[in-house]
């Protein structure tokens, strides 16, 4: 399989998450989303590194990685403050910033 | 075709198709599942991509850590049981647009492109290889980075600690 493919693929995944984005009202819902965004980029990384022979490519998908997980823990502590303050994950009732 | 192809294909046929699950199904509990079945193909892909040390890592932290934090998540904000679980969406016309207009702008730009299809040799043990570099060349990014993921556990403990 040529690089091509796997650039093609990575994209289609990033864009059913961006889809989940912007259409779930659960704020659940929309870290899945984010969740599946960031795994497709994780694919073009690899891809490009391995078909450069390069092993930074790994080695920033390695990186990227533990960001996600760290960008997850604080996204769900705040998703459980929320529901802690306000009775609701839904994002369509989270308009404290309103004016 | 080779087996290369075949088990490409297949990857992309259960990544896609638990992709769309994710963002479609009306039962959030089923939507995480999905998603570790997603996270789970895109292991696999990084199999076919020599990266066999990627996709370890892919299955320990995404598919084993992610889904279990998100887990805890919904059990403490819904209910497991019953009707609060279900979710609905919104504007899935704009939404599909949108994301119909990326994925095209994307693939245009993929497809204007001349790739590489032959992957070079790697010499020697890609895993060691990783390795090494992380601890080399990377080494600034790779402590910064254990700074950022205590901050971030700090910070996660902090929001979530119970009231007193």
């Amino acid at each position: 399989m040529g690089l091509q493919a796997y650039l093609t693929l990575a994209a289609i995944v990033f864009c059913i998450g961006l889809f989940g984005v912007m259409t779930r009202r659960n704020t659940i819902g929309i870290l899945l989303g984010i969740e599946l965004m960031l795994n497709s980029v994780n694919i073009n990384l690899v891809a490009f590194g391995r078909y450069s022979g390069d092993v930074t490519g790994m080695v920033f998908t390695v990186f990227t990685i533990c960001i996600t997980v760290a960008e997850a823990a604080v996204g769900l502590a705040i998703v459980i403050l929320l529901f802690r303050v306000r009775r609701t994950v839904t994002a369509d009732h989270l308009d404290l910033l309103r004016g | 075709m080779t087996a290369d192809a075949v088990a490409f294909w297949c990857l992309a046929v259960v990544l896609v198709g638990s992709a769309l699950a994710v963002v479609l199904t009306k039962n959030l509990f089923h939507a995480v599942l999905w998603l570790a079945l997603a996270l789970t193909g895109t292991a696999g892909v990084f199999l076919l991509l020599d990266a066999e040390f990627i996709a370890a890592v892919q299955l320990l932290l995404y598919a084993g850590g992610i889904v279990t934090i998100v887990v805890f998540a919904i059990v403490v904000t819904e209910r497991l049981v019953g009707e609060r679980i279900s979710q609905t969406s919104r504007r899935i016309a704009g939404g599909a647009v949108v994301a119909g207009g990326v994925l095209a702008l994307i693939l245009n730009a993929v497809r204007g492109q001349v790739f590489p299809a032959a992957r070079p040799e790697m010499v020697g043990d890609l895993t060691r290889t990783v390795g090494e570099t992380v601890m080399t060349r990377f080494v600034l990014a790779f402590e910064l980075l254990a700074v950022l993921m205590l901050a971030a556990l700090m910070g996660a403990i902090y929001f979530a600690r119970p009231d007193d």
